[in-house]
């Protein structure tokens, strides 16, 4: 009795408290980044008052949010306003419930834990259908907030969304092919028994996969070059123009929640997941593999952890990058090259891979 | 069955990209725009009347407010005004470091442009580059006269004071730096896909359109016509100086923002020139203690970084003036907003403001 509610109560719940701290804590911290990287990009040096070189900044920030009267302006939609910032943040989060953020495992008494909360078979659907639906809260709170500028952020924002699921999916698509699996410890775990990444898949390496992948990832997150439907210099603040205090971070904090699944999602599908990096170099495998061998199973999985991390690391400072670098498209524009370039590059994308493994079969 | 609206939205005068209080109503068909009615006053601060409440050499701190990006233009034109009423000649001397003053402030005020023109369309990183560099022409005017934006740094037939020690050297400093800090823009924006598709073929206007609605400065020269006050009715200096007038052809925000990049290597050109050629002796003319010119009246042009400006004074042979107006070319240029984006999408609009250059000081006075 007791083992089954370790095995199916205490275990997970465990899990997705630490997931969740973990999550808030990251996007605390992405925020700093955010804004210390593209302060030394662009000659600053960022904030430097709250702690030592900023560091304690954005608490401060989050204190100030939540310490903050919650206005609900008197022209909203009251039920569907309330529930925008809710109904944004739940399948941001609900995403992380499939991700495997490493390998390795370790047992609590009879039970053993791994880091992913669960294994689903169809990981990847879920993943496609759960993030889908982010795109409610933004056309909820457009629509709600019965104002101009967050009506024509709404709007954008659902076209752009659901234009850009689709390169998003067919880049999703050929990993499905190669992995045979849609569950993403699968996915790994053929990348681990193929030896090598899905990104330096031979003979048809999955470069163009991640670009459309990581591209259409940005459109989806609307984040720079990308970020028209809360394009400040356009829209004021887009579709949550109406929104302040705790309400308001919901969506900023969904908004950099989503940022860490494109990134973890481009570790899973394209970079191998928690497995090290081993440039190729197959007796540099078991010692990456491991950092702290005597601690078994859970040395393993620390490693994976530190690796996984480096992985979205690396994404998510493209995406600052991409921040300082580039300006913003235009909403015809952005449309015409999801529809135009994208999903023809996509949809031939598939058949090339395809093609490849049919080549590889022999 | 199902019909369609126009949706009428007000932009501004709270806006973060109105530069300032312009207020906009846009008629939208989805994201396209219909028309467009600029709303302006919110800045009006009645300078044109304070300069007839004020003697002549007061109201030189009135031109300061009014566009506060390039005052130093402005100081000047007025100043050149009230020279031609009174029949006072400058020293060469004078001459030399207005042109001087004024070709800086052009570049402080093109960087300005360019800051804010690619903040807008999204481009945060040249923002806070062109600040930087902005940064260093202020300290040159801080140096001269003590001020960082409005600078009351001209009197009435001459300069009030001498470049201070060394201030020649750090100026020339800033014109070695200036160049690889341009290209270093260039870099990031004039081969950029997204930043041609978003300023190519956008807030296109044709030489003569632009001539009859009595464009002046870099958005007129960006539709091909090679106006330049300071060619076409040279003043101070510029007659001896060696420069070029860079045009555009399309007429389209990009043409303006390659001429406005050129114009400002063409004013560091200018500036080594007149600080080679910088000559002694006196900085300010024989002007009487109380300025009381004759009557009469005049009108004076000058080239400011946005366009002709142009002062009408008319005097009654007292010490105030009898009328006092300012043309300015914020004001002109932005009449034209409406043309240029008609048909265009909501994004746009922030585009055309920013190429447009406007400063809502200058446009209400």
């Amino acid at each position: 009795m007791s083992e089954t509610l370790l095995r199916f109560v205490v275990v997970p719940v465990a899990q997705i408290a630490v997931v969740i701290a973990a999550l808030l804590l990251i996007v605390v911290y992405l925020v700093l980044l955010e804004r210390k990287i593209n302060a030394f990009m662009q000659v600053r040096l960022g904030p430097r008052r709250v702690g030592w070189h900023g560091l304690l900044q954005t608490v401060a920030d989050v204190i100030k949010l939540f310490t903050k009267e919650d206005i609900t302006p008197r022209h909203v939609d009251r039920l569907v306003f309330l529930l925008a910032p809710v109904v944004i943040i739940l399948p941001a989060l609900a995403a992380f419930a499939v991700i495997p953020f490493s390998g390795g495992s370790f047992r609590v008494g009879s039970v053993g834990v791994r880091a992913w909360i669960s294994d689903v078979n169809v990981g990847l659907l879920y993943l496609l259908a759960i993030t889908s639906l982010g795109v409610f809260g933004v056309v909820m709170a457009g629509w709600s907030s019965n104002s101009k500028y967050p009506m024509l952020g709404g709007l954008r924002s659902a076209a752009q969304m659901v234009s850009y699921e689709v390169p998003l999916g067919l880049s999703v698509v050929s990993i499905l092919m190669l992995a045979g699996t849609a569950s993403l410890v699968g996915i790994v775990q053929a990348q681990e028994s193929a030896g090598r990444w899905f990104l330096f898949w031979t003979p048809y390496p999955q470069i163009l996969g991640l670009f459309l992948y990581f591209v259409s990832g940005v459109a989806e997150t609307n984040r720079l070059p990308f970020d028209l439907p809360e394009a400040e210099n356009e829209l004021v603040a887009g579709f949550h123009t109406e929104y302040s205090g705790m309400k308001f971070a919901f969506f900023f904090l969904a908004e950099y929640i989503n940022m860490v699944l494109v990134g973890c999602l481009v570790a899973v599908l394209f970079f191998g997941g928690w497995l090290p990096v081993t440039f190729g170099i197959p007796g540099l495998r078991e010692p990456l593999s491991n950092f702290f061998p005597f601690w078994g199973g859970a040395g393993a999985m620390l490693t994976g952890f530190f690796w996984f991390g480096l992985k979205v690391f690396l994404v998510l400072f493209l995406y600052l990058w991409m921040r300082a670098t580039y300006p913003r498209y235009r909403y015809d524009q952005l449309m015409r090259l999801g529809w135009k370039v994208f999903i023809p590059l996509g949809l031939g994308h598939v058949m090339v891979t395809a093609l490849a493994i049919l080549v590889r079969r022999g | 069955m199902f019909g369609t609206t126009e949706m009428q939205i007000n932009m501004g005068p709270q806006h973060p990209s109105t530069h300032g209080v312009l207020r906009l109503e846009l008629k939208l068909d989805g994201e396209r725009i219909v028309d467009t009615r600029p709303v302006i006053g919110y800045l009006h601060r009645g300078c044109e009347k304070l300069g007839e409440d004020r003697t002549y050499a007061q109201a030189i701190v009135y031109t300061d407010r009014m566009d506060y990006c390039a005052a130093f233009a402005e100081n000047l034109v007025y100043a050149e005004a009230v020279e031609r009423l009174l029949g006072v000649e400058v020293p060469p001397r004078a001459q030399y470091m207005r042109v001087v003053l004024a070709e800086l402030q052009r570049i402080a005020s093109h960087l300005i442009w360019l800051g804010t023109h690619a903040m807008d369309i999204g481009a945060l990183t040249v923002f806070v580059y062109g600040m930087r560099e902005r940064e260093f022409i202020l300290d040159l005017f801080e140096s001269y006269c003590g001020a960082r934006l409005t600078y009351n740094a001209v009197r009435v037939g001459g300069m009030p004071e001498e470049f201070p020690e060394g201030w020649v050297e750090e100026a020339r400093r800033f014109c070695d730096v200036l160049p690889s800090r341009l290209d270093e823009y260039h870099q990031l924006l004039t081969a950029n896909r997204i930043w041609l598709a978003r300023t190519r073929g956008v807030g296109t206007i044709d030489g003569k359109t632009a001539l009859d609605w009595g464009m002046t400065g870099p958005c007129l020269r960006g539709s091909g016509v090679a106006y330049d006050v300071r060619k076409a009715i040279p003043y101070e200096a510029y007659a001896d100086l060696d420069f070029d007038v860079p045009i555009g052809e399309a007429g389209d925000t990009y043409d303006r923002y390659l001429c406005r990049m050129e114009e400002i290597r063409q004013s560091r050109r200018i500036v080594l020139q007149a600080l080679d050629k910088l000559p002694g002796g006196e900085i300010r003319g024989k002007v009487p203690r109380r300025i009381k010119p004759p009557k009469g009246e005049v009108y004076h042009v000058n080239e400011g970084p946005r366009g002709e400006l142009g002062v009408y004074l008319v005097s009654d042979g007292s010490e105030h003036a009898y009328r006092c107006r300012f043309r300015s070319p914020n004001f002109v240029n932005l009449q034209a907003l409406p043309d240029m984006v008609r048909g265009h999408l909501v994004a746009d609009v922030v585009a055309v403001i920013g190429t447009l250059d406007i400063v809502l000081g200058c446009v209400d006075r």
